[in-house]
């Protein structure tokens, strides 16, 4: 989706001083939104952290800073907002666990019938607070069709309380509620859902994945949501040193290998058809992706489970074939999902 | 408003929250070495002037400045360098190394379209240095200690500056309007070059002449006889006389069967020679394989497709007229070549030694203090020899000898005299860390082979003396110039202000050190250092 | 101008007056005459402008009450029984985070067993949430406290929740006079909200409190609730002298002054009791009555001032908390102490009718001093059914 007009130093870097700077990242410059700012109380490393911030300061800039946000209880909620600290510089407000997408809903029927129009509404919650407690708002949201863009920070798993499992949660990852007793993997397979195909399956205008590891990806895709009207949804990889077991400086590494091992696919969707996919750009083995993980390692101690990494690889595997992941000799790409 | 208590708050208040004070490392703002630079015989930093060509426009002078600051040669450099600046390119890691050298041309050839000059930096010191000998080595030093103020007298027993540049490289690898250009400019800095003037007692020409300092740069211009049976009749040249002689305008008769003994650079310059001056067949014999042989790569490419014809595990032991005998050679487990026996013979004209070259010490007569081993000038680190204020440098001392190091030899040698006219100790330079590949973070770098040069078409190339490698246009060397990595060292591309989870990287104007870390509220997470596309920050323990 | 309306009719055009700017609600009964009418007047424009947002359920009406009213927008919604109980998490939230949202409930009964019908289990379980609770006696209250609910919850920024009767009023077809536009407009002032999210001044609504002020935030919270007691009054006076007559304030004393007996209701079953102490009074008995319209904030000092003179008081229980008792009974016996005798009385559970006969007989026990002060009674259980075979195979007999 992004055209790269010369290949040069930091194309995929945040900034690039040899781009008019019209064309830099948000996140390049110096007179930023912060929407988060310092002080929070997130753990080192916080992808969650790195991702709001990237995500809303992207939105703000296409909103020429008219942007009003609702935030779910979890992780982002806790650590920005201890009384008498805010961490947020925009107008932001938390309501409950389960009703980010309804309280979004009903900021921007109040902004409308305000005729506060070019005032935009973000939504934005953790895996938890939109495919678990959030999902029944979160899809009458989608199918009202409001005009708010919702923001999952996807960090598979409740961090805040303790890291338990939700259903955002991947096979085999060992949380504090489905620990590796005896046979079991983990995590179960076949179970949990990957919303962005629920949100498609709405037919809302825009459906959306990223990580933080692609910081022009997600902008351009912030960008294009805050261009559009209607219920838009965005999900983004946050990976979490604490509940993945990392070191605090593999977050943005780990959302890389997430996405070059085929685990997450990175798309792009309108009213329900897949429009656009980011390619891998160095396939690697899930391996590479689970082994910086303390909550894969029971599957490569001694003996390990080289039966579930097999079978995570043939996630990644399908993941490759149904969404095109990988360019094809010609330069164009093959998903078998949506047109 | 009026603010509920407690529940509603004031925006951005958390920035009271120092959360700096969990960190237990912090990001630190590194400068490592770039293999290029380390690799480098004439000092260049490249990395540095790659920034600068970057931008493009501008930048390309800057870019050129800046190698100037080292290296008067780049339109040289960027022709005969053997580049081990790009054999030490860590892009080569990750698809092919950046084309530093054909970047580096194509600034110099820019600078001489343009007529960029350079100027004196200091004012006149009142001293006097001689340079013995205008090869690269000598034309470096005065370079360098001219701009540094000193009265340069520049001498050369040939009719014209340049050495070896001159008299031994052909003009389809360097042309000579484009060493004349750089040449020149050197001298219009007010070098007193003084041609067809040889030395040769050097105690007297220091003491007449009043030198306060002498920098001996008079190269190895002997060619090295080995010893071949041959026949009266053979016809036996050696390269370094050939090619020299070429340039003052002769035309040696060759014949129509040549063969080239000999392995080395020089051996593929006298191949392709005999190729441009009508031999129909040009053989290159050398003793040992073509992995082992010291010619570069490039250059013995290039003669095969000019058709030179190679030999190898061969040695010549007798010559007559119109024929070689050639014996089999064998490398014993040390790599080392060893007869076999087997002969062979085989059809020749000519034979043109191209063994290696000698000095030729003859003018230091028994100049005081100034010691000679293995046939090259002593020197130490500062280039002096045991005399003080004596200096030498290029191929009459020790090292490599290729014109690349004699230009670092020469710079380095200015340098000295100056610390040493001055009574100053010279600077030592600082011995920064290697930035190795593993250091980098290549995903953020776009993926882009490699812009070839185009080469001149092979009808050309057989016939005549016009320059084989041609240079890259204003776009492949912007998009050369932007394949580099940076390895070690910021490049601005604003990562760790991105990529900070705490807005903990403060992007500030200074184009030396365009961040801080602001350490009341880093975390010690790592990110930055982590994604530093160029290995350019490390962590540091903190003392707790 | 006084016309013949159904209640639910009468509070959605009432409600529309006061120019809501979002109407968010999920359909229940007995609450969705109320919304279909709100809907139909956003549709056709003459509610405008105003957002209707069709949620997927109750917690999702109230969470877009939030959402709406946090960026400054006048906000309503209606439920009933289920419905409120599934808005539970979001009350505490919208009175937490000082929103001034008006909610109307249709009050029902709760299950199990599944039951539509009239009673107060639902606004009495969520009594304590925080938000103002009002009960309206007739149509007419009810409109009229919806134009005093939106005055009042904005000026106090809390929520505040107008309960009337499922059914009984709801669907009551009667003459009511719903106040026009001018007068509405007049009356209530445009919403300046205390807090709203504002680009130009962005602030955090709803930060993570701890020890260290949790409880100053519920402090201060209980005040806001104790100042809505004097408001109330005020707006009700107000709306007197602008509408010419008495509609809310926090009680109804009803010839309490020289009563030997009191009888304590809330709601609809009021004007039965009422119609009963005038019965009474014909009679010869000394008995009145007192209307609670206002249960949270509890209006102590005035429930202790109307039943300072009664040597009996009975309390009308719609809801109870079993095996505890009656709570509007424990928060009158707390207002008045120990000194009077209170007797609580459970009638008119599910829809059951509480007719004139009904708290004619619940007096007359109490004079015969059937009726103790100390237990709970059911004065309208049909002990038949109880008794019978089917009713006591699964649990205790009465």
């Amino acid at each position: 989706m992004r055209e790269t007009k010369l290949y040069q130093i930091g194309t995929f870097a945040v900034g690039n001083r040899l781009l008019d700077p019209e064309d830099r990242s948000a996140q390049a410059s110096p007179d930023r939104a912060n929407s988060i700012t310092s002080g929070h109380r997130a753990c080192q490393g916080c992808g969650e952290a790195l991702g709001a911030r990237y995500v809303l300061d992207a939105a703000m800039r296409a909103a020429d800073g008219d942007v009003v946000v609702t935030n779910s209880t979890g992780c982002l909620e806790v650590f920005s907002t201890p009384y008498p600290e805010s961490s947020w510089q925009i107008p932001w407000v938390h309501s409950l666990f389960g009703n980010g997408p309804a309280v979004a809903a009903g900021m921007a029927a109040g902004l409308r019938a305000s005729g506060r129009t070019s005032t935009r509404v973000v939504g934005q919650a953790g895996d938890g607070g939109t495919v678990d407690i959030g999902f029944g708002c979160l899809s009458g949201m989608f199918e009202r069709n409001d005009d708010v863009l919702f923001v999952c920070y996807d960090n598979q798993g409740y961090m805040n309380t303790g890291v338990q499992r939700s259903a955002a949660t991947p096979p085999a990852a060992r949380t504090a509620n489905t620990g590796v007793i005896g046979d079991e993997p983990g995590n179960a397979f076949g179970q949990g859902k990957f919303v962005p195909l629920i949100a498609m399956a709405h037919e809302i205008p825009y459906v959306a994945t990223a990580t933080v590891a692609d910081l022009h990806d997600l902008e351009d895709k912030v960008t294009r949501a805050m261009g559009m009207h209607g219920a838009r949804y965005l999900h983004v990889l946050v990976p979490c040193p604490l509940g993945w077991a990392a070191a605090p400086a593999e977050t943005i590494r780990l959302a890389r290998l997430a996405v070059e091992s085929g685990l997450f696919p990175v798309f792009e969707a309108e009213h329900g058809e897949v429009t656009a996919v980011t390619s891998i750009r160095g396939k690697v083995p899930v391996d590479d992706y689970l082994r910086l993980q303390g909550r894969y390692a029971h599957l490569f101690g001694d003996p390990g489970r080289p039966d579930l990494v097999a079978r995570l690889q043939a996630l990644a595997d399908r993941n490759v074939v149904r969404f095109g992941l990988l360019d094809s000799d010609d330069g164009t790409q093959n998903a078998s999902l949506g047109s | 408003m009026d603010l509920p208590f407690g529940i509603t708050l004031e925006h951005g208040g958390s920035r009271a929250n120092k959360t700096g004070s969990w960190r237990t490392e912090r990001p630190v703002y590194v400068h490592h070495l770039p293999p290029c630079n380390q690799a480098c015989p004439a000092g260049e930093d490249v990395r540095s002037w790659l920034y600068d060509g970057e931008s493009g426009g501008d930048g390309y002078e800057r870019a050129w400045r800046a190698i100037m600051e080292v290296n008067p040669f780049p339109a040289v450099m960027g022709r005969i360098c053997y580049h081990p600046c790009e054999t030490g390119c860590n892009r080569g890691q990750l698809d092919e190394a950046v084309g530093i050298n054909s970047v580096e041309r194509f600034l110099g050839d820019e600078a001489i379209r343009a007529g960029w000059r350079m100027q004196v930096d200091r004012p006149s010191s009142g001293r006097r240095v001689v340079v013995v000998g205008a090869g690269p080595s000598g034309l470096s030093a005065a370079y360098h200690l001219v701009r540094l103020g000193h009265a340069v007298t520049l001498l050369d027993s040939a009719p014209r500056p340049g050495g070896m540049m001159r008299y031994g490289i052909p003009a389809y690898r360097l042309p000579r309007e484009v060493l004349d250009a750089e040449i020149q400019r050197i001298l219009d800095l007010g070098v007193d070059l003084r041609t067809d003037t040889t030395v040769t007692d050097l105690d007297q020409t220091l003491r007449e002449d009043g030198y306060d300092a002498a920098f001996l740069a008079v190269g190895a211009p002997l060619g090295h006889r080995a010893h071949l049976p041959a026949g009266s009749a053979a016809k036996i040249v050696d390269a370094v006389t050939m090619l020299h002689g070429l340039e003052e305008g002769e035309r040696p008769l060759l014949g129509r069967r040549v063969a080239v003994y000999g392995g080395g650079n020089t051996a593929m310059d006298a191949a392709r020679t005999a190729k441009r001056l009508g031999a129909e067949d040009a053989l290159v014999v050398y003793r040992r394989t073509r992995e082992r042989m010291p010619a570069h790569e490039s250059e013995v490419r290039e003669a095969e497709e000019e058709g030179v014809r190679f030999t190898w595990l061969s040695t010549i032991t007798q010559v007559q007229e119109g024929m070689l005998t050639l014996e089999r050679m064998e490398l014993d487990e040390t790599g080392f070549p060893q007869p076999t026996g087997e002969t062979e013979e085989l059809p020749a004209d000519a034979v043109v030694l191209a063994l290696g070259q000698d000095t030729d010490l003859a003018f230091l007569g028994r100049a005081e203090g100034v010691e000679v081993e293995d046939g090259v000038v002593v020197v130490d680190d500062s280039q002096m020899t045991g005399r003080p204020g004596v200096f030498a440098g290029g191929d009459v001392a020790p090292g490599p000898r290729s014109a690349t190091v004699a230009i670092g030899q020469g710079r380095r040698a200015a340098t000295s005299i100056d610390a040493w006219l001055r009574g100053a100790i010279p600077e030592r330079v600082v011995e920064l860390p290697l930035a190795d590949f593993a250091a980098l973070n290549t995903w953020y770098y776009t993926d882009a082979p490699r812009s070839h040069r185009p080469v001149l078409e092979a009808a050309r190339r057989a016939s005549t003396f016009d320059e084989v490698v041609q240079g890259l246009n204003r776009d492949t060397a912007l998009y050369e110039a932007r394949r580099c990595m940076s390895c070690g060292n910021c490049i601005s591309c604003d990562n760790c202000f991105g990529v900070c989870p705490d807005n903990a990287v403060i992007k500030v104007d200074d184009a030396d050190a365009p961040y801080l870390i602001d350490l009341d509220f880093c975390k010690g997470c790592g990110l930055c250092a982590a994604e530093c596309p160029a290995g350019a920050i490390a962590m540091v323990p903190e003392e707790i | 101008m006084r016309e013949q309306l159904e209640g639910s009719q009468a509070v959605a055009r009432t409600v529309a007056r006061c120019r809501p700017r979002v109407v968010a609600a999920y359909p229940i009964s007995p609450q969705t005459h109320i919304v279909e009418r709100l809907s139909d007047l956003v549709r056709s424009g003459d509610l405008a402008p105003c957002e209707y947002l069709m949620v997927e359920s109750e917690f999702g009406a109230m969470s877009a009450c939030i959402g709406a009213s946090a960026v400054g927008a006048r906000t309503y919604t209606a439920t009933a029984s289920q419905g409120l109980l599934f808005m539970a998490e979001a009350l505490f939230n919208v009175s937490g985070l000082g929103l001034p949202v008006v909610m109307t409930v249709a009050n029902r009964a709760i299950g199990a067993p599944i039951n539509i019908w009239n009673d107060h289990s639902d606004a009495m379980s969520q009594r304590d949430c925080g938000w103002v609770q009002l009960f309206a006696a007739s149509n007419q209250e009810a409109v009229d406290l919806h134009v005093q609910a939106f005055v009042l919850a904005e000026r106090l920024s809390s929520p505040v929740m107008v309960c009337m009767d499922g059914f009984v009023l709801t669907h009551a077809v009667e003459a009511i006079d719903v106040p026009d536009q001018a007068e509405v407009d007049a009356f209530v002032p445009p919403f300046v909200p205390r807090q709203m999210l504002d680009p130009t001044d962005p602030v955090t609504i709803g930060a993570m409190v701890g020890p260290e002020a949790f409880t100053e935030v519920k402090y201060l919270m209980h005040r806001r609730q104790q100042q809505a007691l004097a408001e109330i009054p005020s707006i009700a006076a107000d709306f007197a002298a602008r509408f010419g007559r008495t509609s809310g304030g926090v009680v109804h004393p009803y010839r309490t002054d020289d009563a030997d007996t009191v009888v304590v209701a809330l709601g609809s079953a009021l004007g039965s009791v009422c119609r009963v102490v005038d019965d009474l009074r014909a009679e010869g008995t000394s008995v009145g009555a007192l209307g609670i319209t206002c249960f949270r904030p509890w209006p102590e000092a005035e429930v202790r001032a109307a039943l300072a003179g009664a040597r009996h008081v009975v309390v009308l229980e719609r809801a109870f908390s079993p095996g505890a008792g009656g709570i509007v009974g424990r928060d009158v016996r707390t207002s008045i102490g120990s000194r009077t005798p209170v007797v609580d009385a459970v009638v008119g559970l599910g829809g059951r009718p509480v007719s004139r006969a009904t708290v004619r007989r619940v007096l007359e026990d109490v004079s015969a001093g059937r009726l103790t002060p100390d237990d709970l009674h059911f004065p309208d259980l049909r002990r038949d059914l109880i008794d019978s075979e089917p009713a006591t195979r699964g649990g205790p007999r009465a």
